[in-house]
């Protein structure tokens, strides 16, 4: 408890001043983009800050995704280190979920979804014929808004992606994985003698943590969080984030979010997402105390969404 | 303040009106369900009156002495040739000697069923060892009598206008007063197949029948309706072609069940030459008639699987397959299965179809396999609401009351199955 309390009073965001983060969220599905003139979103493609960073470990160059006529993402281009935390934000509908999803290639099973531009992960292209969407997803797992745990036990739960990939020589060592990812996800005291009850029994918050530890199991490379706390109660939210910390030892995570303290407190670089465009991204504290463009000042004080 | 005063009135001035409208609507479904009901207790109480009388059959006692010059002639015994019917005329005749003239003999010999030779045979056939002795054996008795003890035949009416005269009565009487008529369990009913005899006529062959033609059924049209509902929702892209083959399916659980039979009669029967009246041909013909229902069944269970789940497992690499494999056919499964039974209702219940290749035959063997000629419980039922005995009515509704059985019973195995595969979410 006391540690929760603390990541939340923890590390405030620097003089962000920003109203919370319901509100927030009410007003960005009612947004009046109309009020920003055209030319102002269009920037001519060209993103503010830092796209790169040192020893990137995903690439993503000139990516565009249309839903068929539909444009939602526009030449985005952006560099992800190995064991960062980068955080999207952005008014609803602006694309942070189509493009946390060309990350994994979970567009594919979209019908009306086209990706076009180059997504590099350790030097190889995602998007190249010979990539088998299975093995990727292995690489790069997935959390999703709501808890989605398997209606089968805890147990089988963690199991099933050390199962399918054949990861487990035998029992012995399907049990050591399942104990550690859900030691590593922060479940394992809570759930410990319920191993064989079904997952959709826990609680919102555990049953988050549950399909973060099912991610963790398969060992990924990159985890991409797509609000996984929107649906979550403020306790909850605040060990997710302590768990955040922690995995960004190991793991590199892509992680949207409407709430403004979230980003401060668990991302090191922001992504601001606007109209599909990618207009402003860099340091936390640079976005959070000096937002170089209007779209993105805008946005972290509340005045769009 | 006064704006949220006019509000409350509103709200409560219209709650009287909301009160009724509620009440009204809680009747109408009453009633509904009351009228539903009603119709529903009619029918299973009419059938039960009707058809009830039928698991009894009446029994005759004769002391019949198995001679064993009568049966075995040259000292070797022919179970085929020997005279079992002899035998039991004559102990029908030593309960009333005073009865010598031939017609008269005659009448009195229509008072046992054919059924008691066949009896008898069975007996020896058994334990040869009997031959020679008097054995007291109950046998059936013939179905006038059967309606007699039953109470269907007046004698006040004219002798002219019916099945046994006043003679035949009169002898009944007695036989009865000596203790020689009884009401006993009709196992005929369970153990026969059809026959001309209604005294002799069981359900058997057509219960065979109708089991080996769901077998039929079910092995074909679960897996491959299954197939089907998978491939279509899962992996067919959309297409002009895939939406002419949804509207097609979707019609093709509309089609009338008897042009399912003429299909049959050409493409099983005349082009393939599988045998006629075969319970393997009308299992063929009802998969094709329970394929639709079976498909759209599963298509809708498949589409009510949350896409929560198959982004979950997508997410963490499963291929489309295990997708399918894993999660979507175990969770669809208690849908599918609704599917099928109410596909396999309609398949046992289906006459017309089935009368289209020669399954209305007259069958007395019952079916030992798929290919011997068979019928079905319904068009043995159609056979039967035909025939003009009095006996047939009350076997008909028996008949019934058997299917209605099987029904149960296919829906019970339904439902246990469901409830162990049904999964908390
Ligand atoms: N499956 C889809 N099919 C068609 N259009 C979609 C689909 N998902 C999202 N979109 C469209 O793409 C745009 C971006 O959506 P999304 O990525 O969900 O935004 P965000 O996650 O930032 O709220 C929106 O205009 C939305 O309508
Ligand atoms: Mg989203």
């Amino acid at each position: 408890m006391t540690t929760m309390t603390e990541s939340i009073t923890d590390n405030p965001p620097p003089q962000a001043p920003v109203p919370n983060d319901g509100r927030q969220r009410d007003r960005a599905e009612g947004i009046v983009l109309s009020e920003y003139p055209r030319q102002e979103t269009e920037l001519g493609g060209k993103t503010i800050g830092k796209i790169s960073c040192e020893n990137p470990f995903m690439v993503v160059e000139d990516v565009n995704v249309y839903y068929g006529d539909n444009h939602a993402i526009r030449n985005v281009s952006l560099e992800i280190a190995k064991k960062e935390v980068i955080a999207l934000i952005g008014p609803s509908g602006c694309g942070k979920s189509t493009f946390l999803r060309c990350l994994n290639r979970m567009n594919d099973s979209i019908e009306s979804a086209r990706v076009t531009g180059k997504i590099m992960l350790d030097g190889q292209d995602i998007y190249a014929k010979e990539q088998d969407p299975v093995a990727l997803r292995a690489r790069v797992g997935m959390v999703f808004q709501k808890p989605n745990p398997f209606p089968k036990s805890v147990y089988d739960n963690v199991a099933y992606g050390p199962r399918i990939h054949g990861l487990a020589g035998d029992r012995a060592e399907l049990d050591a994985i399942v104990h550690s990812s859900l030691e590593r996800a922060g479940l394992l005291k809570e759930v410990k003698d319920r191993l064989d009850e079904p997952g959709t029994s826990l609680s919102g918050g555990q049953q988050q943590r549950l399909c973060i530890a099912r991610t963790i199991a398969v060992n990924p490379e990159i985890i991409l969080m797509d609000e996984p706390c929107s649906a979550l109660d403020p306790i909850a939210t605040a060990r997710i984030e302590d768990l955040m910390d922690e995995l960004c030892e190991d793991y590199a995570i892509v992680i949207v979010t409407h709430s403004m303290q979230q980003a401060a407190r668990v991302s090191r670089r922001v992504a601001y997402f606007h109209l599909g465009l990618l207009v402003e991204v860099d340091e936390t504290n640079k976005i959070f105390t000096n937002p170089q463009h209007k779209l993105t000042e805008d946005y972290i004080t509340g005045r769009i969404g | 303040m006064a704006i949220e005063k006019t509000t409350r009135e509103k709200v409560e001035a219209g709650l009287a009106r909301r009160h009724r409208k509620e009440a009204l609507f809680r009747v109408v479904g009453m009633l509904a369900t009351v009228v539903g009901v009603l119709f529903l207790g009619i029918f299973f109480a009419t059938l039960v009156a009707k058809g009830s009388t039928a698991f009894k059959q009446t029994f005759v006692q004769l002391d019949i002495t198995l001679e064993a010059d009568v049966l075995a002639p040259g000292g070797t015994l022919d179970l085929g040739y020997a005279d079992f019917d002899g035998l039991v005329r004559s102990a029908l005749g030593k309960q009333f000697p005073e009865v010598t003239a031939r017609a008269d003999r005659r009448q009195l010999y229509r008072l046992v069923s054919v059924g008691a030779s066949y009896a008898l045979r069975d007996l020896i056939e058994k334990n040869p060892a009997l031959l020679g002795t008097t054995q007291s054996l109950w046998v059936p008795a013939s179905s006038d009598v059967d309606m007699l003890i039953k109470g269907n035949i007046d004698s006040n009416v004219d002798e002219s206008l019916r099945t046994l005269s006043d003679q035949q009565i009169g002898w009944v009487t007695r036989l009865a007063a000596r203790g020689r008529v009884e009401s006993r369990f009709n196992k005929a009913l369970f153990t026969n197949g059809d026959s001309r005899d209604p005294e002799l006529a069981g359900v058997k062959g057509a219960v065979v029948g109708s089991f080996y033609m769901l077998l039929v059924t079910i092995t074909l049209s679960f897996p491959i309706g299954v197939a089907a509902a998978i491939y279509l929702e899962e992996f067919a892209p959309r297409s002009r072609l895939s939406d002419l083959i949804e509207v097609n399916i979707n019609n093709l659980a509309a089609v009338p069940s008897i042009v399912f039979g003429l299909l049959g009669l050409a493409v099983f029967i005349d082009w393939m030459a599988l045998p006629r009246s075969a319970p393997l041909v009308g299992g063929l013909v009802l998969t094709l008639l329970t394929l639709p229902v079976i498909i759209i069944a599963s298509r809708a269970a498949i589409q009510a699987v949350p896409p929560s789940i198959r982004e979950a497992a997508l997410g963490i690499g499963a291929s489309n397959t295990q997708v399918v494999v894993h999660h979507v056919l175990p969770l669809a499964m208690p849908g599918m299965l609704t599917g099928a039974i109410i596909g396999m209702s309609r398949a046992l219940g289906e006459s017309a179809p089935l009368l289209m290749i020669g399954m209305v035959a007259f069958i007395v063997d019952v079916p030992g396999s798929l290919t011997d000629p068979a019928t079905a419980l319904p068009v043995q039922i159609y056979l039967w609401a035909d025939s003009p005995e009095r006996a047939f009515a009350e076997r008909t509704s028996a008949a019934i009351i058997v299917l209605l059985g099987f029904l149960l019973l296919m829906n019970f195995a339904a439902v246990v199955l469901r409830k162990r595969m049904e999964r908390k979410w």
